[in-house]
């Protein structure tokens, strides 16, 4: 009885934070302010240090004026933004049709039965050879090689043919993430789905594969990043991206502040989408620790 | 009265060396309850998989109705539409709503309207006591809310036959009665159920025959007052000594 009392008289009275507890708090105040002191100064230290090696070296004045010219980096700009249009229209456009070939790929992977088996046989060797191919070398065949076969009704437009060789390459990276998607939905799904009657096409479209593009899109997200980035070496073709504007005006005044300026453009263009990656997967991981039942 | 589900001299073996099931022979009358007792490794899930044509078997002959499924004919999708099974580990496809998890086979498999299916669900759901998660996804509920939905999705379809794998092997204690509650309705209402269990208390309750499974046989079969209060072979008083002692029973 008098247990009760008292655990009554705990629960209703207002809580007021111990002694200790304010101590402890303090400490933590104290300890996270001292943290960020120290790392506001050694960043400090760091970008003199760097600053210091930098402009003392014997080369410092001759560099800046070839890397990091103000004048030059205002001429190219305009020009390297006015390329960087084509690298987003081939971001778009072979982003989307490497998730559709990546998918039909690692799809044909998992297809079972003695039927599928060219196109198991077909899609593995594709992603085998195309994943072992490097894209530069990739590239300069398509670009070179397909407009020498002189075929009639096929391009030469290099900006075609370059968006057909990053899909070609990037199709085979997607579709092994793709498969690996698939290959970590438990085959557990898999049985209850066909315990309740659906044919594995279904189980494979309504319950599989939901799950495994849901469990790849943080990798995924990854390879958009990476295929942003190498739309640039379409430029090998003589495209008119942001990094051939840059090179033109490069070999023109005999100046590399455009190259510099190019980077810096690819880098801003590829944050929003890095950080975007970060999120999702950070949203991710939340779901999941929050307990799932895969 | 032909028997819902017949197994006759069903053999599988799981690659050269593991016989799971030697020589299992099993008949299933409508509207009774079979329970399979026996100690793990003895074969029940196995011959549930068997029966559901999730596994194939290597020899012998299962009659559903009447009709030959392990005929290599026989289409194993429409098989599965007849049957019911709720697994122990529930399951359910995370990515979807309770209501949707429900409306899955109805809709897709059996072309139920959507919004005849949802009705259909949301009754089931009703009569679950769970009403209020239909929207909920799976991992926001309990164990036992979690199956209880299982079972609701096995009988969306109508089934002629509910196979029961352990289905409270993984939940809390506390959660096991609520689930035990729906299969006691579910014998009210006459539905056939083949239960693979560790509940001896309630296999004794609910099941008009319990089969005793040993080393890949149904090695004694018979009324729960047989099986449990005069068993015959030496081997069934061993296990029922064990779960005994375990105070289980």
């Amino acid at each position: 009885m008098t247990v009760e009392k008292a655990e009554t008289a705990t629960r209703t009275r207002e809580y007021v934070p111990s002694a200790r507890r304010l101590a402890r708090e303090r400490h933590r105040r104290a300890r996270t302010r001292r943290a960020t002191a120290v790392a506001a100064l050694s960043t400090l230290v760091t970008g003199a240090v760097l600053f210091l090696v930098v402009t003392r070296s014997p080369g410092w004045p001759r560099t800046r004026e070839t890397f990091f010219s103000a004048e030059y980096a205002r001429e190219a700009l305009p020009e390297v933004v006015d390329g960087l249009w084509l690298n987003l229209r081939l971001l778009v456009v072979c982003g989307a049709a490497v998730l559709v070939i990546g998918m039909l790929l690692a799809v044909a992977r998992t297809l079972r039965g003695p039927v599928f088996f060219p196109l198991r046989a077909l899609a593995a060797a594709y992603t085998d050879f195309f994943r072992g191919l490097p894209l530069i070398i990739c590239l300069l065949l398509v670009v070179f090689g397909v407009p020498a076969l002189r075929l009639a009704g096929v391009t030469t437009d290099p900006v075609l043919l370059g968006g057909a060789a990053l899909t070609l390459t990037y199709s085979a990276y997607v579709a092994e993430v793709f498969r690996a998607g698939i290959e970590s939905v438990h085959p557990s799904q898999r049985a209850a789905a066909r315990s309740l009657g659906l044919s594995s096409g279904q189980a494979l479209r309504f319950v599989v594969l939901p799950q495994a593009v849901r469990r790849v899109v943080p990798p995924l997200l990854n390879d958009l990043v990476s295929l942003q980035k190498d739309t640039g070496l379409v430029s090998i073709a003589g495209a008119v991206d942001a990094v051939y504007a840059a090179q033109i005006i490069a070999s023109k005044e005999f100046n590399y502040t455009p190259y510099v300026v190019a980077g810096l453009v690819f880098v801003a263009l590829t944050i929003p989408m890095t950080r975007l990656t970060d999120w999702v997967t950070a949203r991710m991981d939340r779901q999941r620790a929050q307990g799932g039942t895969t | 009265m032909t028997p819902v589900l017949r197994l006759e001299n069903v053999r599988k073996a799981f690659g050269r060396d593991t016989l799971v099931l030697r020589d299992v022979n099993l008949d299933v009358a409508p509207h009774t309850v079979t329970a399979l007792i026996g100690a793990s490794g003895s074969g029940k899930s196995t011959l549930l998989r068997c029966a559901n044509l999730l596994e194939e078997i290597d020899d012998g002959v299962i009659f559903l109705d009447g009709e030959d499924i392990t005929d290599p004919g026989a289409d194993a999708d429409a098989v599965r539409r007849r049957i019911g099974v709720v697994f122990q580990a529930y399951n359910l496809f995370p990515h979807m709503t309770v209501l949707e998890n429900i409306t899955l086979a109805p809709h897709r498999v059996h072309g139920v309207p959507r919004e005849q299916a949802t009705r259909r669900a949301r009754e089931l759901l009703d009569r679950l006591g769970l009403a209020e998660k239909a929207g909920a996804y799976p991992d926001r509920l309990s164990g036992g809310q979690q199956q209880r939905v299982a079972i609701a999705r096995a009988l969306a379809v109508r089934p002629r036959l509910l196979l029961l794998d352990e289905i409270t092997a993984a939940l809390d204690p506390e959660l096991v009665g609520e689930v035990l509650n729906v299969v006691r309705d579910l014998k009210g209402d006459g539905m056939t159920m083949v239960l693979a269990t560790h509940e001896m208390g309630f296999a004794r309750e609910v099941a008009d025959q319990v089969c005793f499974l040993d080393d890949g046989v149904v090695l004694e079969r018979g009324t729960p007052e047989q099986v449990f209060g005069d068993p015959q072979e030496e081997r069934t008083r061993r296990f029922l000594r064990r779960i005994v002692e375990a105070g289980r029973l």
